[in-house]
């Protein structure tokens, strides 16, 4: 193949600028990356889920609301509405205790976001719904009971 | 599988409704003919505001099917650009932006 110099060396400058970009880049998408934290979702009781989150010293806190059905009666869709008011919010948890994976679903917020989510929830029987909340360096939860007269499991 | 994100500015937050047409499968369900249709579901849900992670959820098979999802957030402007990413556990993934709107 015939080489011109000018080609090769746009050819390198190209190559150099591609280098740039990835270097650029790589990190900024690891930082964009969640993670999945598999050891808490596959946890088959509400204790094991606390203790993969490192949650287990949560207190009680009635400034973590929980606006959810008392009876639900399609258990494959459960709307749970959380509001945290305390202060340094940072995550909050939800845990379905009697499903066959109690965790449910977490949402990590950053400066920008109020802490509040709502989610509809598949739950497989009548639960306790755990909410853990983490804020500042402290842990909190509150539960509510949900009566479930069709399970969801199989939807 | 499609994401319709909707961001409304309120007086005293931003209401930002989302919903993604996903089968969200338990892997516990039966097809008509009594197979078992496989685990599938989606696994995290990034919310952004102008390029700025503000959200982010790790979620599992309990999620409702065609999940919908609401959430708050303050200092938005009408005109910014919120935007939504999701993955699921089959590899499978879908991105979908919506400017905030006055009402």
């Amino acid at each position: 193949m015939h080489t011109n110099p000018r080609h090769a060396s746009r050819r390198q400058a190209l190559a150099a600028l591609g280098a740039m970009a990835l270097g650029m880049c790589a990190p900024l998408r690891v930082w964009a990356q969640v993670t999945w934290n598999r050891a808490a979702f596959e946890a088959r009781s509400a204790l094991e889920v606390l203790r993969a989150l490192g949650a287990q010293s949560a207190s009680e806190s009635r400034d973590i609301l929980i606006d959810a059905p008392q009876i639900a009666e399609n258990g494959a869709l459960v709307p749970i509405d959380i509001t945290s008011q305390l202060a340094g919010t940072r995550t909050i948890t939800v845990m379905a205790e009697k499903n066959p994976f109690p965790l449910a679903a977490r949402f990590e917020f950053r400066d920008g976001a109020l802490p509040y989510a709502r989610v509809n929830l598949k739950l497989s029987e009548s639960t306790l719904v755990r909410v853990v909340v983490e804020a500042g360096t402290r842990v909190y939860q509150h539960s509510r009971e949900i009566k479930v007269t069709a399970g969801g499991c199989g939807n | 599988m499609s994401i319709r994100i909707r961001a409304v500015l309120k007086p005293e937050y931003t209401d930002v409704r989302v919903l993604v047409s996903h089968p969200m499968e338990t892997g516990l369900r039966r097809d008509d003919a009594g197979k078992l249709v496989p685990l599938h579901f989606i696994q995290t849900l990034v919310l952004r505001l102008n390029g700025q992670v503000l959200i982010q959820s790790q979620l599992s098979q309990a999620v409702s099917r065609n999940p919908v999802f609401a959430f708050r957030l303050r200092q938005a402007k009408v005109g910014d650009k919120i935007e939504l990413a999701w993955t699921d556990n089959q590899g499978a993934s879908g991105r979908a932006d919506a400017l905030v709107s006055a009402n």
